[in-house]
Protein backbone atom coordinates (compact mmCIF):
# COMPACT_ATOMS: atom_id res chain seq x y z
CA UNK A 1 0.00 0.00 0.00
CA UNK A 2 1.24 3.66 -1.03
CA UNK A 3 0.94 6.99 -1.15
CA UNK A 4 0.18 8.77 -4.45
CA UNK A 5 1.80 11.96 -4.39
CA UNK A 6 0.14 14.69 -6.83
CA UNK A 7 2.34 17.58 -6.84
CA UNK A 8 0.88 21.04 -7.99
CA UNK A 9 -0.69 21.20 -11.42
CA UNK A 10 -0.66 17.56 -11.28
CA UNK A 11 -3.22 14.44 -11.02
CA UNK A 12 -3.11 10.87 -10.74
CA UNK A 13 -5.81 7.90 -10.06
CA UNK A 14 -5.34 5.17 -7.34
CA UNK A 15 -6.91 1.90 -6.88
CA UNK A 16 -7.10 0.10 -3.20
CA UNK A 17 -4.73 -0.14 -1.31
CA UNK A 18 -3.05 3.17 -2.27
CA UNK A 19 -4.39 6.53 -1.98
CA UNK A 20 -3.96 9.67 -3.30
CA UNK A 21 -2.08 12.77 -1.23
CA UNK A 22 -1.73 16.58 -2.33
CA UNK A 23 0.27 18.73 -0.07
CA UNK A 24 0.02 22.05 0.97
CA UNK A 25 -3.28 23.61 -1.12
CA UNK A 26 -2.82 27.20 -0.73
CA UNK A 27 -5.66 29.59 -3.29
CA UNK A 28 -5.12 25.89 -5.44
CA UNK A 29 -7.70 23.38 -5.03
CA UNK A 30 -7.87 19.88 -4.85
CA UNK A 31 -10.35 18.10 -6.86
CA UNK A 32 -11.31 14.39 -5.48
CA UNK A 33 -13.04 12.49 -8.26
CA UNK A 34 -14.66 8.63 -7.06
CA UNK A 35 -16.21 5.83 -8.95
CA UNK A 36 -17.58 3.94 -6.14
CA UNK A 37 -18.67 0.98 -7.88
CA UNK A 38 -15.18 -0.05 -8.88
CA UNK A 39 -12.99 1.92 -6.27
CA UNK A 40 -11.19 3.80 -8.74
CA UNK A 41 -10.63 7.66 -7.40
CA UNK A 42 -8.71 10.72 -8.92
CA UNK A 43 -7.38 13.78 -7.55
CA UNK A 44 -6.26 16.84 -9.51
CA UNK A 45 -4.00 19.70 -8.02
CA UNK A 46 -5.51 22.66 -9.94
CA UNK A 47 -3.59 26.20 -9.81
CA UNK A 48 -5.66 28.32 -11.73
CA UNK A 49 -9.26 28.92 -13.00
CA UNK A 50 -8.68 29.28 -17.13
CA UNK A 51 -6.02 28.39 -19.44
CA UNK A 52 -4.05 31.18 -21.63
CA UNK A 53 -4.80 31.79 -24.84
CA UNK A 54 -0.98 30.36 -25.31
CA UNK A 55 -1.20 27.28 -22.59
CA UNK A 56 -0.10 24.35 -24.10
CA UNK A 57 -1.73 21.12 -24.10
CA UNK A 58 1.98 20.19 -21.80
CA UNK A 59 -0.07 22.60 -19.11
CA UNK A 60 -3.30 20.59 -18.93
CA UNK A 61 -3.06 19.42 -15.69
CA UNK A 62 -2.60 23.28 -14.66
CA UNK A 63 -5.74 24.58 -15.09
CA UNK A 64 -9.35 23.62 -13.83
CA UNK A 65 -11.67 24.97 -17.08
CA UNK A 66 -8.73 20.93 -18.52
CA UNK A 67 -7.59 19.87 -15.74
CA UNK A 68 -10.77 17.91 -14.61
CA UNK A 69 -12.06 16.65 -18.20
CA UNK A 70 -8.52 15.09 -18.48
CA UNK A 71 -8.72 13.31 -15.22
CA UNK A 72 -12.30 12.19 -16.30
CA UNK A 73 -11.04 11.01 -19.01
CA UNK A 74 -8.24 8.98 -17.44
CA UNK A 75 -11.00 7.61 -14.77
CA UNK A 76 -13.07 6.19 -18.02
CA UNK A 77 -10.23 4.73 -19.63
CA UNK A 78 -10.13 2.55 -15.79
CA UNK A 79 -13.61 1.00 -16.19
CA UNK A 80 -15.34 4.11 -14.67
CA UNK A 81 -18.57 5.46 -15.51
CA UNK A 82 -19.15 9.33 -15.19
CA UNK A 83 -22.67 9.38 -14.31
CA UNK A 84 -21.65 7.25 -11.36
CA UNK A 85 -18.61 9.69 -10.33
CA UNK A 86 -19.15 11.88 -7.41
CA UNK A 87 -16.79 15.31 -6.80
CA UNK A 88 -15.39 16.23 -3.26
CA UNK A 89 -13.33 19.60 -3.27
CA UNK A 90 -10.64 21.25 -1.18
CA UNK A 91 -8.59 24.73 -1.09
CA UNK A 92 -9.08 27.86 -2.46
CA UNK A 93 -8.01 29.97 0.44
CA UNK A 94 -7.01 32.99 -0.18
CA UNK A 95 -3.65 32.89 1.60
CA UNK A 96 -3.10 36.96 2.43
CA UNK A 97 -5.54 39.67 3.21
CA UNK A 98 -5.73 41.22 -0.36
CA UNK A 99 -9.04 43.05 -1.75
CA UNK A 100 -11.11 41.89 -5.11
CA UNK A 101 -11.90 38.76 -5.82
CA UNK A 102 -9.24 36.59 -4.12
CA UNK A 103 -7.60 33.42 -7.26
CA UNK A 104 -9.10 30.80 -4.68
CA UNK A 105 -12.60 32.05 -5.22
CA UNK A 106 -11.93 31.93 -8.73
CA UNK A 107 -10.55 28.50 -8.57
CA UNK A 108 -13.65 27.05 -6.46
CA UNK A 109 -16.12 29.10 -8.59
CA UNK A 110 -14.78 27.46 -12.22
CA UNK A 111 -13.70 24.28 -10.58
CA UNK A 112 -17.93 24.11 -9.53
CA UNK A 113 -18.94 25.14 -13.13
CA UNK A 114 -16.49 22.50 -14.73
CA UNK A 115 -18.09 19.76 -12.32
CA UNK A 116 -22.05 20.87 -13.48
CA UNK A 117 -20.84 21.14 -17.03
CA UNK A 118 -19.14 17.50 -16.84
CA UNK A 119 -22.47 16.49 -14.97
CA UNK A 120 -20.44 15.60 -12.08
CA UNK A 121 -22.07 15.89 -8.79
CA UNK A 122 -20.26 17.82 -6.12
CA UNK A 123 -20.92 16.04 -2.79
CA UNK A 124 -18.92 17.61 -0.32
CA UNK A 125 -16.16 20.97 -0.04
CA UNK A 126 -14.16 22.24 2.44
CA UNK A 127 -13.44 25.98 0.62
CA UNK A 128 -12.12 29.20 1.22
CA UNK A 129 -10.54 31.13 4.38
CA UNK A 130 -7.15 31.80 4.67
CA UNK A 131 -5.33 28.30 5.31
CA UNK A 132 -3.32 25.75 3.83
CA UNK A 133 -4.66 22.59 3.53
CA UNK A 134 -3.28 18.78 3.04
CA UNK A 135 -5.56 16.30 1.24
CA UNK A 136 -5.88 12.89 1.39
CA UNK A 137 -8.21 10.13 -0.62
CA UNK A 138 -8.67 7.17 -0.30
CA UNK A 139 -10.28 4.62 -3.00
CA UNK A 140 -11.29 2.13 -0.89
CA UNK A 141 -13.87 3.95 0.99
CA UNK A 142 -13.98 7.42 -0.87
CA UNK A 143 -12.99 9.55 1.79
CA UNK A 144 -11.27 12.98 1.68
CA UNK A 145 -8.91 14.18 4.65
CA UNK A 146 -8.10 17.47 4.80
CA UNK A 147 -5.60 18.10 7.59
CA UNK A 148 -4.14 22.27 8.44
CA UNK A 149 -1.71 23.59 10.75
CA UNK A 150 -3.04 24.07 14.23
CA UNK A 151 -7.20 22.40 13.23
CA UNK A 152 -8.22 19.34 13.70
CA UNK A 153 -8.80 17.41 11.08
CA UNK A 154 -11.33 17.02 9.00
CA UNK A 155 -12.71 13.90 7.15
CA UNK A 156 -15.41 14.51 3.75
CA UNK B 1 9.47 39.83 -23.57
CA UNK B 2 11.67 38.27 -21.51
CA UNK B 3 9.96 35.06 -19.00
CA UNK B 4 13.04 34.56 -16.03
CA UNK B 5 13.90 31.59 -17.34
CA UNK B 6 15.17 33.16 -20.85
CA UNK B 7 17.49 34.97 -18.94
CA UNK B 8 21.35 35.62 -19.87
CA UNK B 9 23.68 34.83 -17.59
CA UNK B 10 24.41 38.56 -17.82
CA UNK B 11 21.12 40.04 -16.79
CA UNK B 12 21.45 37.56 -14.21
CA UNK B 13 24.38 38.68 -12.57
CA UNK B 14 23.10 42.13 -12.81
CA UNK B 15 19.89 41.06 -10.47
CA UNK B 16 22.27 39.27 -8.41
CA UNK B 17 23.85 42.36 -7.85
CA UNK B 18 20.86 44.25 -6.46
CA UNK B 19 19.82 41.45 -4.83
CA UNK B 20 23.26 41.71 -2.77
CA UNK B 21 23.26 46.10 -2.59
CA UNK B 22 19.71 44.84 -0.89
CA UNK B 23 21.42 42.58 1.22
CA UNK B 24 23.37 45.00 2.41
CA UNK B 25 21.40 47.73 3.55
CA UNK B 26 18.85 44.90 4.99
CA UNK B 27 21.43 43.80 6.90
CA UNK B 28 22.67 46.93 8.26
CA UNK B 29 18.63 47.43 9.07
CA UNK B 30 18.47 44.11 10.94
CA UNK B 31 21.86 45.15 12.72
CA UNK B 32 20.42 48.24 14.10
CA UNK B 33 16.82 46.49 15.10
CA UNK B 34 18.97 43.63 16.74
CA UNK B 35 21.36 45.60 18.10
CA UNK B 36 23.87 43.35 16.73
CA UNK B 37 26.29 43.21 14.13
CA UNK B 38 24.56 41.46 11.24
CA UNK B 39 26.72 39.98 8.00
CA UNK B 40 25.68 38.40 5.55
CA UNK B 41 26.44 35.76 2.53
CA UNK B 42 26.61 36.59 -0.93
CA UNK B 43 23.29 36.25 -2.06
CA UNK B 44 22.13 33.09 -4.19
CA UNK B 45 20.29 34.01 -7.32
CA UNK B 46 18.02 30.67 -8.50
CA UNK B 47 15.05 30.44 -10.97
CA UNK B 48 13.14 27.66 -9.95
CA UNK B 49 9.75 26.16 -10.18
CA UNK B 50 7.11 26.38 -7.41
CA UNK B 51 7.70 22.30 -6.59
CA UNK B 52 12.07 23.16 -6.53
CA UNK B 53 11.71 25.88 -4.92
CA UNK B 54 9.07 24.17 -1.74
CA UNK B 55 11.54 21.34 -1.44
CA UNK B 56 14.62 23.61 -0.96
CA UNK B 57 12.47 25.62 2.02
CA UNK B 58 11.89 21.98 3.80
CA UNK B 59 9.19 20.67 1.99
CA UNK B 60 5.70 21.61 1.21
CA UNK B 61 4.17 21.18 4.65
CA UNK B 62 7.24 22.93 6.61
CA UNK B 63 5.57 26.22 8.31
CA UNK B 64 6.97 29.70 7.60
CA UNK B 65 6.11 33.06 8.00
CA UNK B 66 5.49 34.67 4.14
CA UNK B 67 5.03 38.45 4.28
CA UNK B 68 4.35 39.97 0.96
CA UNK B 69 4.67 43.23 -0.08
CA UNK B 70 3.49 44.30 -3.10
CA UNK B 71 5.65 47.41 -5.62
CA UNK B 72 3.91 49.73 -7.50
CA UNK B 73 4.82 52.85 -9.57
CA UNK B 74 7.74 51.75 -12.29
CA UNK B 75 8.35 48.44 -11.08
CA UNK B 76 5.45 46.71 -10.67
CA UNK B 77 5.22 43.06 -8.89
CA UNK B 78 5.76 41.39 -5.70
CA UNK B 79 8.34 40.31 -2.62
CA UNK B 80 8.03 38.22 -0.55
CA UNK B 81 10.03 37.46 2.54
CA UNK B 82 9.81 33.85 3.59
CA UNK B 83 11.27 33.57 7.59
CA UNK B 84 11.61 30.07 8.98
CA UNK B 85 11.11 29.39 12.72
CA UNK B 86 14.66 30.21 14.24
CA UNK B 87 14.89 34.01 12.90
CA UNK B 88 10.94 34.64 13.79
CA UNK B 89 11.68 33.79 17.15
CA UNK B 90 14.66 35.43 17.46
CA UNK B 91 13.44 38.91 16.08
CA UNK B 92 10.26 38.37 18.74
CA UNK B 93 12.52 37.91 21.46
CA UNK B 94 14.87 40.58 20.65
CA UNK B 95 11.75 43.09 19.89
CA UNK B 96 9.12 42.41 22.59
CA UNK B 97 11.26 40.51 24.90
CA UNK B 98 8.63 37.39 24.28
CA UNK B 99 10.32 33.45 24.27
CA UNK B 100 8.25 31.99 21.78
CA UNK B 101 9.33 28.04 20.35
CA UNK B 102 6.24 28.10 17.80
CA UNK B 103 5.02 30.18 15.67
CA UNK B 104 1.10 29.16 17.36
CA UNK B 105 2.40 31.51 20.28
CA UNK B 106 3.02 34.42 18.22
CA UNK B 107 0.85 37.36 19.60
CA UNK B 108 -0.88 39.95 18.01
CA UNK B 109 2.00 42.66 18.72
CA UNK B 110 4.29 39.49 17.73
CA UNK B 111 2.06 39.90 13.92
CA UNK B 112 3.03 43.41 13.85
CA UNK B 113 6.83 42.98 14.74
CA UNK B 114 6.87 40.78 12.27
CA UNK B 115 5.43 42.79 9.48
CA UNK B 116 7.09 46.17 10.44
CA UNK B 117 10.66 43.95 10.01
CA UNK B 118 9.12 42.83 6.66
CA UNK B 119 8.36 46.51 5.54
CA UNK B 120 11.89 47.52 6.39
CA UNK B 121 13.80 44.31 4.90
CA UNK B 122 11.38 45.28 1.65
CA UNK B 123 12.43 48.69 1.73
CA UNK B 124 15.98 47.98 1.67
CA UNK B 125 15.99 45.70 -1.23
CA UNK B 126 13.77 48.29 -3.11
CA UNK B 127 16.11 51.24 -2.33
CA UNK B 128 18.99 49.15 -3.64
CA UNK B 129 17.07 48.84 -7.32
CA UNK B 130 15.57 52.65 -6.99
CA UNK B 131 19.18 53.66 -6.41
CA UNK B 132 20.82 51.78 -9.43
CA UNK B 133 17.94 52.53 -11.49
CA UNK B 134 16.93 55.89 -10.90
CA UNK B 135 13.19 54.60 -10.58
CA UNK B 136 10.73 55.39 -8.45
CA UNK B 137 8.94 52.30 -6.70
CA UNK B 138 5.74 52.29 -3.90
CA UNK B 139 5.93 49.53 -1.90
CA UNK B 140 2.23 48.53 -0.45
CA UNK B 141 1.52 47.79 3.43
CA UNK B 142 2.91 44.25 4.06
CA UNK B 143 0.32 41.27 4.72
CA UNK B 144 1.43 38.35 6.49
CA UNK B 145 0.41 34.55 6.59
CA UNK B 146 1.93 31.88 9.00
CA UNK B 147 1.03 28.73 7.14
CA UNK B 148 2.70 25.89 5.29
CA UNK B 149 5.40 27.16 2.67
CA UNK B 150 3.44 25.24 -0.33
CA UNK B 151 0.27 26.47 0.53
CA UNK B 152 2.01 30.56 0.56
CA UNK B 153 3.73 29.83 -2.11
CA UNK B 154 0.79 29.37 -4.21
CA UNK B 155 -0.30 33.20 -4.17
CA UNK B 156 3.09 34.35 -6.20
CA UNK B 157 2.57 30.52 -8.05
CA UNK B 158 -0.83 31.76 -9.38
CA UNK B 159 -0.41 35.33 -9.74
CA UNK B 160 2.40 34.83 -11.81
CA UNK B 161 1.28 31.45 -13.71
CA UNK B 162 0.78 33.53 -16.88
CA UNK B 163 4.65 34.25 -17.16
CA UNK B 164 5.14 30.57 -17.21
CA UNK B 165 6.33 28.23 -13.51
CA UNK B 166 9.35 29.48 -12.85
CA UNK B 167 9.38 32.12 -9.98
CA UNK B 168 12.53 34.07 -9.11
CA UNK B 169 14.52 33.55 -5.48
CA UNK B 170 17.09 35.37 -3.81
CA UNK B 171 18.60 33.00 -0.85
CA UNK B 172 21.40 34.09 1.47
CA UNK B 173 22.80 33.80 5.14
CA UNK B 174 22.06 36.29 7.58
CA UNK B 175 25.10 36.09 10.08
CA UNK B 176 25.04 37.17 13.81
CA UNK B 177 27.27 36.76 16.51
CA UNK B 178 25.30 34.22 18.47
CA UNK B 179 24.30 31.96 14.93
CA UNK B 180 23.41 31.71 11.12
CA UNK B 181 19.81 32.93 9.62
CA UNK B 182 18.88 31.51 6.45
CA UNK B 183 16.37 34.09 4.65
CA UNK B 184 14.62 33.33 1.62
CA UNK B 185 12.91 36.15 -0.52
CA UNK B 186 10.96 36.22 -3.62
CA UNK B 187 11.40 38.99 -6.14
CA UNK B 188 8.58 38.77 -9.10
CA UNK B 189 8.86 41.91 -10.94
CA UNK B 190 6.00 41.87 -13.65
CA UNK B 191 7.79 41.06 -17.21
CA UNK B 192 7.29 44.27 -18.26
CA UNK B 193 8.78 45.47 -15.24
CA UNK B 194 11.47 43.30 -15.36
CA UNK B 195 12.45 44.85 -18.73
CA UNK B 196 12.10 48.56 -17.33
CA UNK B 197 14.99 47.14 -14.88
CA UNK B 198 17.45 45.57 -17.04
CA UNK B 199 16.84 48.65 -19.71
CA UNK B 200 17.67 51.16 -16.81
CA UNK B 201 20.45 49.53 -16.06
CA UNK B 202 21.55 49.61 -19.52
CA UNK B 203 22.18 45.52 -19.79
CA UNK B 204 18.79 44.81 -21.91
Amino acid sequence: MSQIIVGISDQNTAIPPDSLITYALGSCVGICLYDSANRVAGLSHILLPEAFRDSTEADNFKFADRAIEVLVGSMEKLGCLRYRLTAKIAGGANMFATSGISIGDRNVETVKSELERLRIKLVAEDTGADYGRTVVFDPQNGLMTVKSIGRESKVF
Amino acid sequence: MKKYDQMSDFEMSVLSEIGNVGAGNAATALSHILADRVDMSVPDLRILDVSKMTTLLGGPENEVVGILVNMDKDVRGMMLFLLERRFVCKLIEVLLDEKINDFSEISDMGRSAIMEIGNILAGSYVNAIATMTNLNIELTTPQIAIDMVGAILSYPAAQFGSMGDKLLLIEEDFISSEDTIRSHLLIMPELDSLQTMLESLGVA
